[in-house]
């Protein structure tokens, strides 16, 4: 047996582990989790564990409806706010058929595939997102917990004392977390994450999703990682520091280019802005995503980069001088909602396309974008973001770099069920028609 | 359980090889005033003096050891054949011998028996530096008494490092000796898996695992840097 495995069995065994939470990702992005006992684990290596995957959003299939979730011993980690006389630890799972082929409609296969052509040009892609949230009372009261800005520091902030419990418990789970403040609009809330391998960052960031929701609930809070949640102010972004090594060397970094890219960065670069239309429909998923994706705030409009722009699509930030190693690009357009294991899919293959095709990077934008009108954007060549969820299932679908990342399974069920999102949505007659048209009309 | 002194320094890299695989914690000195300045609190749990190249300098540091208030325990010495000679007369200086070149099993047998009768168990199945207590047997680690959850690569990681106590390891290096040469991340891995350990260590022991700027890695209090 592996010698990771027969860690896992022996930690369970000597921590008197009582359950195990097997968990996996559904094609939109949601946690799933199946318990298992201790007696079970070792089974569940060696043959996985057969359940019917007919009910999870995505893996359904015509004939065969029974998939195996395959424990992957590297990620088992005890949960820490379990009581301690009940030790239960968790562990990601790999969904095969039962052929034991990698199933098609798990998104962390998918996201295996793509780092593994990666890996295949010699290249790994690390990521480092800024995940945005809020927290409220409840699910349908938006009321602000507090009234505080960017950064600041309040004393009587029921948010902060979450954050800071969060914290304890990423950090325990070995997910370091680089920064951790109060965000812009009143109630939000923003925690980065330090760069990792992107597999592993996957699953983080699946991690830190569960973990700030269930921390809030202890404390009677609703936390939401939903894009745009109240109508004037920021919505909740996922910016996501990207770079790719080759071995120990930065790839992006040219120290004798102006500006310190080399000309993978920039070909990478151009992939992803030559590509971005057509997969905003997986970084951006709901069709409350694209009430975040308006000018002026904070979140990219035009298919654009820039060095010090945060209305760029994206953006180069500065390093420090001798930090070669930090050398990297971030994509703004990301939100929260997104399922970080096919957004990250995505974003990879199209970068890794420029440099495959030797796509050329357009110019810098050096103005703010946000303060363009229509005209002016149309003369500058600026070429907009889908605009809602319609526009990008749109060019989605018309996409033949879109379907080979994601694989045929998830791409045909993704544009299913988002067509019918949007159509239930086209039905229905908003808060907004009835307060602006039922008077007047 | 402590480390166990090496001599010379550099030790032959059999006897590394040997140590490391059976989980014993090691560090080397050149000379008796190295063996003073780099024990820890709890005191060295054994020494292993290689004699075969320069007998009168190993017997030396072994006359130092056992001289003490508090003489070592469990001094092995290691000696080729035609060298045996060398003990006569020298029986209150060592505890056992092997002959070189070594059998790595013979080597771990006669350890464990040593240590069997040093009262320190049957085999060194335990490593500690300070509050920090790995059980190589059981794979678990804890510190101050309380356990560490650790992934598989943290643990090897701890494992290694802290069997190796005050060297500076380059990110290759660890690397190599922990992950094993084929595995592609690159020395960033290193990196996310010491901060994760330093993450998991809690803010208190965080320090306990330095960054050598430029260099790497190195394990332990200052007192034991080289």
């Amino acid at each position: 047996m592996e010698p990771q495995k027969e860690y896992v069995l022996r930690t369970v065994e000597e921590r008197g582990v009582r359950l195990i939470r097997l968990w996996f990702t559904d094609v939109l992005g949601k946690l799933k989790s199946v318990a298992i006992s201790p007696a079970e684990l070792e089974g569940a290596f060696e043959e996985g564990l057969q359940f019917d995957g007919s009910a999870i959003d995505g893996y359904s299939r015509v004939q065969e409806s029974d998939v195996l979730a395959v424990p992957d011993a590297n990620s088992f980690e005890l949960l820490p706010w379990v009581d301690p006389s009940e030790p239960t630890g968790r562990i990601f799972c790999d969904i095969k058929s039962l052929d034991g082929s990698p199933f098609q409609g798990d998104p962390r296969q998918v996201l295996r595939r793509n780092l593994q052509a990666a890996h295949d040009k010699g290249f790994t892609f690390f990521t480092a997102p800024e995940i945005e949230f809020f927290y409220f009372n409840n699910a349908s009261d938006r009321k602000p917990l507090d009234n505080a800005g960017y950064f600041d520091l309040t004393t009587l902030d029921l948010g902060s004392g979450l954050r800071r419990r969060t914290l304890h418990m990423l950090e325990a789970m070995g997910i370091p977390v680089e920064y951790s403040f109060h965000e812009d609009n009143a109630s939000q809330h923003e925690i980065d994450l330090r760069y990792t391998e992107t597999l592993d960052m996957a699953d983080n960031i699946m991690t830190l999703r569960l973990v700030v929701r269930k921390i809030a609930l202890d404390a009677g809070i609703h936390a939401t990682f939903m894009p745009k949640p109240i109508d004037e102010g920021q919505g909740s972004g996922m910016h996501t520091h990207m770079s790719l090594f080759e071995g120990d060397v930065n790839v992006f970094h040219d120290p004798g280019d102006v500006l310190g890219l080399s000309d993978i960065a920039r070909k990478f670069m151009a992939g992803i802005l030559h590509h971005a239309p057509e997969f905003t429909a997986v970084t951006n998923q709901l069709i409350n995503s694209y009430k975040r994706m308006v000018s002026g705030y904070e979140s990219p409009v035009y298919v654009s980069w820039a060095r010090n722009n945060r209305s760029a699509l994206v953006r180069v930030p500065i390093h420090k001088a001798g930090k070669a190693s930090s050398t990297r690009i971030e994509y703004r357009a990301l939100d929260s909602a997104a399922n970080p294991y096919l957004a990250y899919s995505v974003i990879l293959a199209a970068g890794l396309k420029g440099i495959e095709d030797g796509y050329e990077l357009p110019d810098e934008a050096d103005e703010n974008l946000w303060s363009l009108n229509r005209e002016q954007a149309r003369k500058a060549g600026l070429q907009r973001l889908p605009q809602d969820l319609r526009e990008a299932l749109d060019l989605m679908e018309e996409s033949e770099l879109v379907r080979d990342v994601l694989g045929e399974h998830i791409f045909e069920w993704f544009i299913r069920n988002k067509r019918e999102e949007w159509e239930a949505y086209q039905r229905h007659v908003t808060p907004y028609e009835i307060e602006r048209y039922l008077p007047i009309w | 359980m402590s480390p166990i002194l090496l001599f010379p320094d550099p030790p032959p890299p059999e006897l590394i090889q040997s140590l490391d695989m059976a989980g014993y914690a090691w560090k080397a000195v050149a000379n008796a005033v190295a063996a003073e300045e780099f024990e820890i609190h709890d005191g060295w749990g054994g020494a292993i003096l290689v004699a075969d190249q320069d007998p009168d300098a190993a017997f030396s540091l072994a006359r130092a050891l056992k001289k003490r208030s508090e003489p070592i325990q469990n001094i092995l010495i290691l000696i080729n054949g035609g060298q045996l000679n060398q003990l006569e007369l020298r029986d209150d200086l060592y505890d056992d011998f092997c002959l070189t070149p070594f059998h790595p099993q013979e080597l771990q047998a006669r350890l464990n028996h040593l240590f069997w009768k040093g009262g320190q168990g049957t085999r060194g199945n335990t490593i500690s530096y300070g509050d920090l207590v790995l059980n190589v047997e059981t794979y678990q680690a804890a510190i101050q008494s309380r356990p560490l959850d650790l992934t598989y690569m943290e643990y090897e990681l701890l494992k290694f490092l802290v069997s190796h106590p005050g060297k500076v390891f380059s990110r290759e290096t660890l690397l190599s000796r922990v992950w094993g040469y084929d595995y592609f991340g690159g020395a960033r891995t290193v990196d996310v898996h010491v901060r994760r350990l330093r993450s998991k260590l809690g803010e208190e022991y965080a320090g306990l695992i330095q960054t050598v700027r430029s260099v790497g890695y190195s394990f332990g209090q200052s007192r034991w840097s080289s």
